[in-house]
């Protein structure tokens, strides 16, 4: 018994002990993300010298004037990661659905077209992005940075959802339709339960993906009305009167915090999107 | 309700898969399609469930012209190979999705669902979700959904392909059962000809997009209209060999048959023989060494290399007393005895 049990742990402790130092760097830094988002240690020293909350002042003060206050900035963040993933979400159900099941002129087209757009590098087309933002009128508002973040991410959402369609049986439609339903009515009631694992990863991960973008914001949306956390953070190290580390630092474990629970929650769903499909 | 398919043509894109077929099912008839793979008998059976359009030709229900009705609009349920129920829903709402389509009250449902349970015997499983039911169960509750609707027509896409060897005769005759007590017009889809006589009242051979025949399971296994249908019905297969009708019968190797007067003309022929019209007790004639004995316990099945090369093989009743290597001389049962000319039509 006891042979077998330590036989294994013997023949990988050298794996384990290679995986744990170069792992160590990250835990360090996780370790001094908390540690130092509530301590304030001297200039240049590395161990805290006492507990101190005063890194978490911007929950309840503004740090800088010219700027909105955090819950201003959380709520703006919460709408932008929202609404972007229930439209990805919504977009991506419909268009999937037709790309998996129905025969169109050019779908071929739009089946390579998603392939090409999903491997793009979107940062490219930001100037593009920016004129047509400023010529519709929505430069510098929330609206315009979530259509061009929702725009950005449904090639993805619609790969994933076709791949879930991919995997209900056609049988299952054709016996709704045998059954009398019309294909909306087969479509929501018998196709759509089968893809919803699905569809909570793709909500979640889209949600996720708003709730860390930094670039479209920044560069769409740079104006006081429309700040997320991202660029909140990234004002607050780029000013040059505060270059308050502890602050940075205090803020970033805010700004992580929704991931963190939203990955423990719901850390079997998202496992789903590389299971690829539905069981049982 | 009556069925009657006339000049149904079906093209994919430029192919024709199906070219002018004509097909007229009785009502509360229980007919087979019966045929290789790829032989058109599914796309005609989605033609007239309504889910690929007719290229030509027109499809009645009775008197009602159904020929460009969509699925939806259409009396008939299809039962799929793999059952297709809705994974999400229990037992009871598969079988009450038909209805709850049209809107039926809540009782009527509850009691329609009730009654279909009672006669495919799932009365006790309206709970379960379909992953917790066997094959079989699941089989029932696809039929129970089929039904509950009272189609016109029901159509059963190779139904027991997915039953293990024990289910498949179980459910072979509760499928029979349930279109008989109930009297509606069946279709049955099916590459095993074993299904095919077992659960019909007439079977339609199909080949390449056509009917070979249509008739009853006696007529087609007694006699077939062409070479392709003898080699299709029966299991064990018929065997086929060359030979010249003449005075006799002549095969290679110096063996030769009488020949039954039935048979007109002369010339090379391909001469059929069923197993179980081949042994001892039709006397002698046919010259040859066992090569093979395979058991089935009420009897065996024999293979036998006549002189001439030809490989034949016999079923006999077991405690025959043969073994491989024996030579023997058999006869065959010469009113049973299928002659083919050379392209394959009956003589």
């Amino acid at each position: 018994m006891s042979r077998t049990a330590a036989v294994p742990g013997l023949r990988i402790w050298h794996l384990v002990a290679v995986l744990s130092a170069m792992s160590a760097p990250l835990v360090i830094m996780y370790a001094f993300q908390i540690i130092d988002s509530v301590a304030s240690p001297a200039p240049g020293a590395l161990w805290p010298t006492g507990f101190d909350l005063n890194n978490w002042r911007f929950l309840w003060e503004s740090v800088d004037s010219g700027r909105p206050g955090i819950w201003q900035v959380t709520f703006n963040t919460f709408v932008f990661a929202s609404v972007t993933s229930l439209s990805v979400c919504a977009f991506s159900l419909t268009a999937a659905y037709a790309l998996s099941r129905l025969n169109f002129p050019a779908r071929r087209f739009f089946l390579a077209g998603l392939i090409v757009l999903h491997a793009f590098p979107t940062i490219t087309l930001i100037i593009a992005i920016f004129i047509i933002l400023q010529y519709l009128g929505l430069y510098d508002t929330l609206a315009g940075v979530i259509l061009v973040k929702a725009a950005l991410e449904l090639p993805f959402g619609i790969w994933i959802m076709k791949g879930f369609y991919d995997t209900v049986p056609w049988e299952i439609e054709m016996a709704g339709v045998q059954d009398g339903a019309s294909r909306f009515r087969v479509w929501w009631s018998l196709v759509l339960p089968q893809v919803q694992p699905g569809l909570a990863a793709l909500l979640i991960i889209s949600f996720l993906s708003g709730w860390s973008e930094f670039v479209l914001p920044l560069v769409l949306a740079p104006g006081a009305g429309a700040q997320v956390l991202a660029t909140y953070m990234n004002a607050v190290i780029a000013s040059e009167t505060t270059q308050d580390f502890g602050l940075f630092k205090a803020i970033g474990m805010f700004y992580t915090r929704p991931v963190i629970v939203i990955y423990l929650i719901f850390q079997k769903r998202l496992m789903n999107i590389y299971g690829g499909g539905t069981k049982g | 309700m009556e069925l009657i398919l006339s000049k149904f043509t079906k093209r994919f894109g430029a192919t024709t898969v199906i070219s002018e077929m004509d097909l007229h099912v009785g009502a509360g008839e229980m007919l087979a399609l019966l045929g290789p793979s790829g032989c058109g008998k599914s796309t005609t059976l989605f033609a007239i469930c309504g889910i690929h359009r007719m290229d030509g030709g027109s499809l009645h229900f009775g008197d009602r012209d159904v020929t460009t009705l969509p699925a939806q609009r259409r009396s008939v349920k299809v039962v799929f190979q793999n059952y297709a129920l809705y994974p999400h829903m229990s037992v009871s709402d598969n079988i009450a999705f038909p209805l709850r389509v049209k809107r039926h009250d809540r009782a009527t449902i509850t009691r329609k669902v009730g009654a279909i349970a009672e006669l495919v015997h799932i009365g006790e499983l309206l709970d379960r979700k379909p992953a917790q039911l066997s094959g079989g169960q699941q089989q029932r509750v696809a039929l129970a959904r089929a039904m509950v609707r009272e189609p016109d027509v029901l159509l059963l896409d190779e139904p027991l392909a997915n039953l293990d060897a024990k289910l498949r005769l179980e459910m072979r005759t509760e499928i029979r059962r349930v279109q008989r007590e109930t009297g509606i017009t069946a279709i049955l889809v099916t590459h095993d000809q074993v299904e095919a006589m077992s659960m019909c009242d007439r079977i339609a051979l199909m080949r390449a997009g056509q009917i070979e025949q249509l008739a009853t399971p006696v007529q087609m296994y007694e006699n077939p209209a062409n070479q392709f249908v003898a080699g299709f019905m029966g299991n064990p297969p018929i065997s086929f060999l060359p030979a010249h009708l003449g005075e006799r019968i002549t095969l290679s190797g110096g063996n030769s048959l009488p020949r039954p007067d039935r048979l007109a003309g002369q010339g090379p022929i391909t001469l059929g023989l069923r197993p179980e019209h081949l042994g001892p007790q039709f006397g002698q004639g046919l010259r040859g060494t066992i090569t093979f004995v395979e058991p089935q316990g009420r009897e065996d099945l024999i293979d036998v290399r006549l002189t001439g090369g030809e490989a034949l093989r016999a079923i006999l009743p077991s405690g025959h007393g043969h073994a491989i290597g024996d030579s023997v001389d058999w006869g065959v049962r010469g009113d049973r005895l299928l002659a083919f000319s050379t392209d394959g039509e009956r003589i």
